[in-house]
């Protein structure tokens, strides 16, 4: 723009159309963007779908579409007598199938509904006794869980294996339940932000009134957490859909105890890989849907209590 | 200089400045880490000296009871019309003692060998004798003859001998904080009845529980069980990178014993081929966080000043375009990822290519780092539109006033707002990225793998994946745990660094 006395109505037609470009520009990077991000998922849902084999046959729309990569998830087919070569072909009961994605399921989820039960008590515990309670030793604690979050999460997992085998745990899937749910108490910070909004006066009122902190934690403060209780336990109940680090080593060789992270890695070993990757891509979609369906909850909640936190200011 | 210097420099010196004063923070921030470590010692010690102060002046000021509960725990309290927390006191002294005569001082007396083993190769253990082709150990007994103290079947485990001790430790510093307050709790009561006021009564006193020491009732599970599975755990660990602890010095047909900093020397300098290792997995985690963390950041910012950008429609279609891919479990995206890229994938296809982009060192390098972007920019994208959402709009309104244009508004405003806010997240995804397992492993295994390379550790391998595969394939726990040890150390000095830079250049950037 010239400092000279300028036209007005040139000026801000010249305005109008720089700005129109910038914002197709704008759009244009981000459709761009959008199919960048959007190509994998769009890949993997069709690969489901694909009645051909092996990676490199596979082109983005499937030559062949077809159901039965979801149905082979859950019905396998195999020699009657694995011994014999000749042997009629039967469906493979539970325990002989190659890889029994409904067991994983099942294990993942029973593992998921414990550690969530368990995990959501110890965080919503411990978060409400740092934030709210005063005690002594109170900042000391807090230091120490910061120190004990640096070390790598699972540097220590063949020293609670030997644990878990000592107390009679190995290869069960209650231990993983307890190794998802004891680290727990480390993961107040989030809780813990809630309960620091809520209101000290509500306390006060409640304690002039003769209430005990019990009963404060149980009849004020925790119906007031409705969004913060559902964020952990989804939250918690999430972690273990998504773990591969640990089931690999406590369950490693035996496929009936796996869940379906360490499960569908194993589809992709470069033996099984060829005649697999397809019935991957079902088994993944399959639990890709009610997670991601369970995240977009989540999501709301968790800004319903940032946000309803950031009321008071 | 101060605050006054620095806003009259130009925005290059001021970028120089801060370049270089990153730099000179280090020695200072390294300083205040051992003044860190310093003051912990020095209140450790205060604290250990005063506890003992505290524990002579109460026995000389006690009475008979009172001193008796120094070794009849329990005593002082029963004494004082305490009936009931006496008696659970002396249960707990009772219990310890039973403890460490039945269970405890067996692996106490032999931690410091490991035990019996009768390996006649392990240069620990003496073997007496061999039955058949088993190595025996016995004792020469003058009535009942010679009698069999280890054979295969009564040999020790380390692996057990080392866990009980750490649990005896542990147990043995709960009794002692139990003892400690027995006696404090005698005093106070024979105190309190000198004084003519009647002590708190058992269920009066249980009630405590519910009310003024209510964060005792809910914090105890949960730190029993991080005790149990995770602070047991990694004192073992930590104790196992100084012994020789591998699949060759297994629990089950060799003992292992103690090497002392042997590992850390090989790791450091003694064994070429282990440090090379090291050294080169260490370069290339560093860099990977470097870069990982800082491209997710730029484009994240980019992506979301984009779809925030005012004249943009639908933003919530914006958004949510991307959050859904960041929805998906992450094994699930990267091992999609790993097809896709695959010497036959269809990326290749699609370009006629035939690149390996998780087969050669170069690009798999590069792979993993654009997937991370892939995989990272969501979440920035997220919580940057939360951050930019919050400038207060006045900000911009005074700034026009003043005859601010749209790129001075940018980089007066939103980028410094966004860099204050953003600090303590770009740390902790520093940190997160130093221990990012998920996109390596899932990705490319570590792969491409190279001959000077020691066992099993590839080129693209991060210290927590070698450190994965160490244990995980290679049964090699002292070396993993000495990995797990170094990784706590960078990550523990990193963040402490940035906290405190954090700190220093607070003042400059404070919105309020």
């Amino acid at each position: 723009m010239t400092t000279k006395q300028p036209n007005i109505g040139n000026m801000q037609a010249g305005y109008a159309k720089k700005r129109k470009i910038a914002n197709i520009a704008v759009y244009v990077i981000l459709s761009i963007m959008v199919l960048i991000w959007i190509f994998p998922i769009a890949w993997l849902v069709f690969q489901s779908f694909n009645g051909e084999k092996g990676v490199a046959l596979a082109t983005f729309f499937p030559k062949t579409w077809t159901f039965d990569n979801y149905i082979k998830l859950f019905r396998q087919e195999g020699l009657s007598d694995p011994m014999d070569p000749t042997s009629p072909m039967i469906v493979l009961p539970v325990d002989r199938m190659p890889f029994p994605y409904g067991r994983w399921i099942t294990n993942t989820f029973i593992v998921a509904v414990f550690s969530c039960v368990i995990s959501t008590l110890i965080i919503l515990m411990v978060s409400y006794a740092l934030s709210r309670l005063r005690f002594k030793s109170r900042k000391m604690l807090m230091n120490f869980g910061l120190i004990l979050g640096m070390f790598p999460g699972f540097m220590s997992m063949a020293a609670i294996y030997n644990i878990m085998e000592i107390i009679g745990l190995g290869k069960q899937l209650f231990s993983l339940v307890i190794v998802y749910s004891s680290g727990a108490g480390l993961g107040y910070q989030i809780a813990k932000g809630f309960f620091d909004t809520i209101p000290r006066s509500l306390d006060e009122a409640a304690k002039i009134d003769g209430a005990t902190r019990n009963q404060i934690f149980w009849i004020i403060i925790l119906p007031l957490s409705k969004p913060i209780i559902v964020y952990t336990a989804l939250t918690t109940f999430l972690g273990p859909w998504a773990d591969y680090v640990f089931v690999s080593y406590f369950m490693k060789g035996d496929d009936q105890k796996y869940t379906v992270a360490m499960g569908l890695y194993e589809m992709l070993k470069p033996e099984t890989m060829h005649e697999w990757f397809t019935v991957f891509c079902a088994g993944a979609v399959l639990i890709a849907v009610p997670i991601t369906i369970l995240f977009t909850i989540m999501q709301r909640f968790y800004v319903a209590g940032v946000t309803g936190g950031a009321v008071k200011g | 200089m101060d605050y006054l210097d620095y806003v009259q420099m130009t925005r290059s010196q001021q970028i120089a400045y801060k370049v270089k004063s990153f730099f000179t923070g280090i020695p200072n921030a390294i300083k205040t880490i051992f003044m860190y470590i310093g003051y912990f010692f020095k209140n450790l010690f205060v604290t250990i000296a005063n506890g003992f102060k505290g524990y002579g002046q109460r026995f000389a000021a006690g009475d008979g009871a009172t001193k008796l509960s120094y070794i009849i725990m329990g005593a002082g309290n029963m004494a004082h019309k305490q009936l009931m927390k006496g008696v659970l006191f002396l249960a707990a002294e009772v219990a310890y003692i039973y403890f460490m005569m039945s269970f405890g001082m067996t692996y106490v007396s032999k931690v410091y060998s490991f035990g019996v083993n009768v390996d006649p190769d392990n240069p620990n253990v003496i073997v007496d004798g061999v039955v058949g082709n088993v190595p025996i150990r016995y004792e020469i007994d003058p009535i009942f003859g010679n009698k069999i103290i280890a054979n295969a079947d009564t040999a020790d485990d380390s692996n057990k001998v080392l866990l009980f001790f750490v649990l005896t430790l542990m147990i043995s510093i709960a009794f002692f904080v139990i003892y400690i307050a027995n006696t404090k709790s005698a005093y106070a009561t024979q105190e309190m009845l000198k004084e003519g006021i009647q002590p708190v009564g058992f269920v009066d006193e249980m009630k405590t529980f519910l009310d003024e020491r209510y964060h005792i009732t809910l914090l105890t599970l949960p730190i029993f069980l991080l005790m149990v599975f995770n602070i047991l755990p990694i004192i073992f660990t930590i104790f196992m990178a100084f012994t020789n602890y591998d699949k060759n010095h297994n629990a089950f047909n060799r003992l292992y014993w103690w090497v002392g900093f042997e590992n850390f020397a090989d790791v450091f300098y003694n064994s070429a081929e282990k440090s090379q290792t090291f050294g080169k997995v260490l370069v290339w985690t560093l860099i990977w966080a470097v870069f990982a963390t800082f491209s997710n950041y730029i484009l994240g910012i980019v992506l979301a000043l984009l779809i925030n950008k005012k004249d943009i429609k639908y933003k919530g279609f914006w958004r949510t375009m991307f959050v859904i891919t960041s929805a998906v479990p992450q094994f699930v995206t990267l091992l999609v990822m790993r097809l896709l890229l695959d010497n036959q994938g269809i990326v290749n296809a699609m370009m006629g290519t035939n690149i390996r982009f998780l087969a050669d060192e170069g690009w798999a390098k590069v792979s993993v780092i654009v997937v991370n972007m892939w995989i990272g920019i969501p979440y920035t994208m997220l919580s940057v539109s939360g951050i930019l959402m919050n400038i207060p709009e006045d900000l911009y309104e005074s700034a026009r006033i003043d005859g601010a244009n749209a790129v001075q508004q940018f980089t007066k405003i939103t980028l410094p707002y966004i860099s204050f806010v953003m600090t303590p997240y770009l740390i902790s995804t520093f940190v997160g990225n130093i221990n990012n397992f998920n996109v390596i492993y899932f990705l490319t295994g570590g792969a491409p793998e190279s001959v000077d390379y020691y066992s099993g550790a590839g080129t693209t391998d991060l210290l927590v994946t070698w450190l994965y595969k160490l244990t995980v394939n290679e049964q090699d726990y002292k070396l993993a745990s000495v990995i797990g040890i170094i990784v706590f150390v960078i990550c523990a000095t990193g963040s402490l660094i940035t906290f405190n830079m954090s700190k220093a250049t607070k003042n400059e950037e404070e919105f309020s």
